[in-house]
């Protein structure tokens, strides 16, 4: 178990970021670290990027991770997977979720959503540890598509654990996401957490 | 108990311990979640108030009462309270006064970077500065301890990295002093509060003489430490700055300022004669830099630390590096990765946004428009392209006069929203009636603080504590001001917002359009959501329905046949239904909704 984590999780306004940062800043605080995260959600309501940071540490001060000291890179969308990519340590864990979200520059202006092939690409040059995860799809076979945060969080704690970074028991990180749906959606979230980490682990 | 909490939240928790009775604020990234805390905490009464300056003087009310009192609000809001902020010093108080400075370095939504730092030098009072959410609750409760031992306002100067940032903090109860623990008999003393020339003139060297108190206080206050480290370096630094230089430098001497004004001149001179290179990292201004210098002592700053933007481990990391300050080993790399060009993800009026109907018909009257601070001022992203000033709340109406008086040859079209109007449009607009001249201004009244997150403001009917409340209504206010031109269309009535403005364009006298909706992510505006549908066989890929700019209309993979471009796509998953791209596609290509019973 590692004595330090830092996080980035990089999405578009409305896809629950601050829900996944809320719960993995609490995870390491029930673990026994220190735990601090920042959020940048100026203006996301409005579609925009938004970037979220969350530190475990025995001693945290910074509440930023600096560019290059990212450890776990959780992107719940793919142009927002390449913006943020430079900001991680060679060698990172990354959680992808295959989702496109076209920007009006795309959808009304004249630029151009990359491939998947490229995203590949990008990402292979920076880390061989990545996961990706169709959380949309995931998350509506389940019969809510709003799970598909929950899935990802599902998906980062099982590659954790298969590299080796952290050794938390799926019930913590349960307990603490119970905690934070309405409780009509207690039972999705967690069979959404356990299909997130059923697309990263083999099946026992 | 340990809780995990904001910066904002530590600030009204902070509140609360220290028994605040009322709290006034005008809602602003990032302070605005300080009082939607504190509104829930027992027994305190908490308000939006329609600007910031109406908010200081009502917290200053509330503590010439007798009563603990917060107002809180975004750096640019104090350049609105100035005013009651000056007189308050003047004054001085009966019961604790803090007014809430977030900064916001970077710009993550604001105008400008100002530091408010200045604010508190200017006004003779002191200002005080956490690294963190636990600092961030006690420096509010030490904040109202100092207030009332000094007779003074407090400035708690906080930063958008320390209000939205989470970390522990230890909860502790409430402790309401018995001097505030109820109303008193408000003061008659007019030597001390009623600040004709003659009074203040004996009130200027009071407050000169508590700052010198104040000054020696700094020399003692628990969160003016040094923590002590290699001779080497010695580093002075506050709020979240101390955080990157503890990251940075961990072996370093550093002096940790909680309180930024005034400094403790013993404690500098003590620590600078300990180190033999003396550093000071702190965002934006030279602040306590310059202060330091003035002092004799040598300090560098921003001569190695950038002056602009915010800082994080990596900035001031680099900066270092570049001055000798580390050695190289300790430099981070970056990923050799090339990601390509990427498609920009500016911030967009939402889909649905009632907005967008009006800037589309003012792009394409090609008119001049004098913008103000709120959502609408999204109207500036192409293809909308529909702002051409913005500078601050309230500034749309005025300008708009100013360039009409300066014979501006095209006809100025002023758009605010109404929480915008209230807070400081209502003066402007009067000046158009009085001085006459023939600005259009469009009041966007989507029935709520829109851009902060869905505030109350005078036109919901509710106020932050959720009572319901007269609901003021800006159509006869208008009149009342003796408008003549003034008309209330739905927003999503494109046909009718086009028309009104082009008759109001051609009048010689002032008028106002309001266009009216509530904004779609409201309950009630959710509730009538209903995804439209593109009929393709109609569509020829004319490219109308993007000028929109909504981000539920897409680029279908189907081309037109003959003239080869793609066929608009509407993203069920996006949509609202406000029909606005159906009433602009002139091939009745997208399917408007059933009508309603």
């Amino acid at each position: 178990m590692r004595d330090s984590i830092n996080f980035l999780l990089a999405g578009v306004g409305g896809q629950g970021t601050i829900l996944a940062s809320d719960v993995l800043v609490n995870v390491g605080l029930a673990l026994g670290f220190q735990a601090k995260q920042a959020e940048v959600h100026g203006m996301s309501q409005r579609g925009g990027s938004v970037t979220s940071h969350v530190r475990w540490g025995n001693l945290v001060y910074s509440p930023l991770v600096g560019a290059g000291e990212v450890d776990v890179f959780l992107a719940f969308e793919k142009v927002e997977a390449l913006r943020s990519l430079q900001q991680l340590r060679a060698g990172a864990l990354a959680v992808i979720n295959l989702e496109a979200i076209q920007p009006v520059t795309v959808t009304s202006g004249g630029q151009l959503y990359p491939s998947d092939e490229w995203l590949h690409a990008a990402v292979e040059q920076v880390t061989e540890r990545a996961a990706y995860v169709d959380g949309a799809a995931i998350a509506e076979s389940l019969g809510n598509a709003r799970a598909a945060n929950v899935v990802l969080l599902g998906a980062l704690s099982a590659l954790m654990e298969r590299e080796g970074l952290v050794d938390a028991h799926p019930a913590t990180w349960l307990a603490i996401i119970s905690e934070r749906v309405p409780a009509k959606y207690v039972q999705v979230n967690r069979q959404a957490f356990e299909a997130g980490r059923r697309s990263v682990l083999p099946v026992a | 108990m340990i809780k995990l909490l904001s910066g904002d939240e530590a600030v009204a928790r902070g509140a609360w311990e220290a028994g605040v009775a009322v709290a006034s604020a005008y809602p602003g990234t990032p302070s605005t979640e300080i009082l939607e805390s504190f509104a829930h905490f027992p027994g305190v009464y908490a308000e939006w108030a329609p600007n910031e300056k109406v908010a200081v003087d009502v917290a200053i009310g509330a503590a010439y009462a007798g009563r603990r009192a917060l107002a809180t609000m975004k750096h640019v809001g104090l350049n609105v309270a100035a005013d009651a902020l000056m007189y308050a010093s003047m004054t001085g108080i009966e019961a604790g006064l803090v007014i809430v400075s977030a900064d916001d370095p970077a710009m993550h939504s604001s105008q400008n970077e100002q530091d408010n730092r200045t604010f508190a030098k200017f006004a003779r009072v002191p200002c005080l500065e956490p690294s963190d959410s636990q600092e961030a609750k006690d420096l509010t409760i030490a904040a109202f301890g100092l207030s009332e031992r000094f007779d003074t306002p407090v400035l708690l100067r906080l930063t958008t990295r320390i209000c939205h940032s989470t970390s522990a903090v230890e909860l502790g109860e409430q402790i309401v002093p018995d001097a505030t623990a109820t109303a008193k008999k408000f003061p008659r003393n007019p030597a001390k509060y009623v600040m004709v020339p003659g009074n203040a003139v004996k009130r200027h060297p009071v407050i000169e003489q508590r700052m010198r108190d104040v000054a020696e206080l700094a020399e003692s206050f628990p969160y003016n430490r040094i923590e002590p480290g290699e001779r080497s370096l010695g580093i002075i630094t506050a709020g979240v700055a101390y955080q990157y230089a503890k990251e940075v430098f961990p072996q370093a001497s550093i002096l940790r300022l909680g309180m930024t004004w005034p400094l403790p001149e013993r404690m500098l001179r003590e620590f600078a004669a300990g180190v033999e290179r003396l550093i000071v990292i702190e965002e934006l201004d030279p602040f306590i830099e310059e202060a330091v210098r003035l002092l004799g002592i040598p300090a560098e700053g921003k001569s190695i630390f950038p002056l602009t933007g915010e800082f994080d481990p990596r900035v001031v990391r680099e900066s270092a590096l570049r001055a000798g300050l580390l050695p190289d080993s300790t430099r981070v790399p970056l990923p050799e990765v090339n990601v390509g060009p990427l498609p920009a993800r500016p911030p967009v009026l939402c889909p649905g946004c009632p907005h967008r109907g009006t800037f589309y018909v003012l792009n394409k009257l090609k008119v001049p428009v004098n913008g103000d601070i709120g959502c609408y001022t999204l109207g500036l992203i192409p293809p909308l392209s529909a702002i051409h000033s913005c500078g601050c709340m309230g500034a749309s109406i005025g300008v708009a006069h100013g360039a009409a008086k300066a014979g501006s040859p095209e006809r100025h079209v002023a758009v605010l929203g109404d929480s915008t109007f209230f807070h400081s449009g209502i003066p402007a607009l009067i000046n158009t009636v009085y001085n006459q001249s023939p600005v259009v201004t469009v009041i966007m009244d989507n029935r709520v603080t829109g851009m902060t997150g869905h505030q109350d403001n005078p036109s919901t009917g509710r106020t932050l504590q959720g009572q319901q409340t007269t609901m003021i209504e800006i159509e006869p206010l208008v009149r009342a001001l003796g408008i003549k031109h003034v008309k209330t269309v739905p927003a999503f009535e494109v046909d009718q917002v086009e028309k009104t403005l082009k008759e109001y364009l051609k009048l010689d006298e002032p008028s106002v359009l309001i266009t009216r909706e509530p904004c779609a992510l409201l309950p009630e505006g959710r509730k009538r959501w209903l995804p439209l549908a593109v009929i393709a066989a109609r569509c020829n890929g004319c490219t109308l329905c993007f000028r929109v700019g909504c981000p539920a209309i897409l680029k279908s993979a189907e081309f037109d046949e003959r003239t080869q471009r793609p066929k608009a796509l509407i993203d069920a998953a996006l949509c609202t239904g406000c029909e606005v791209c159906a009433q602009i596609c002139p091939r009745e290509a997208i399917e408007f909704r059933p009508a309603e019973n």
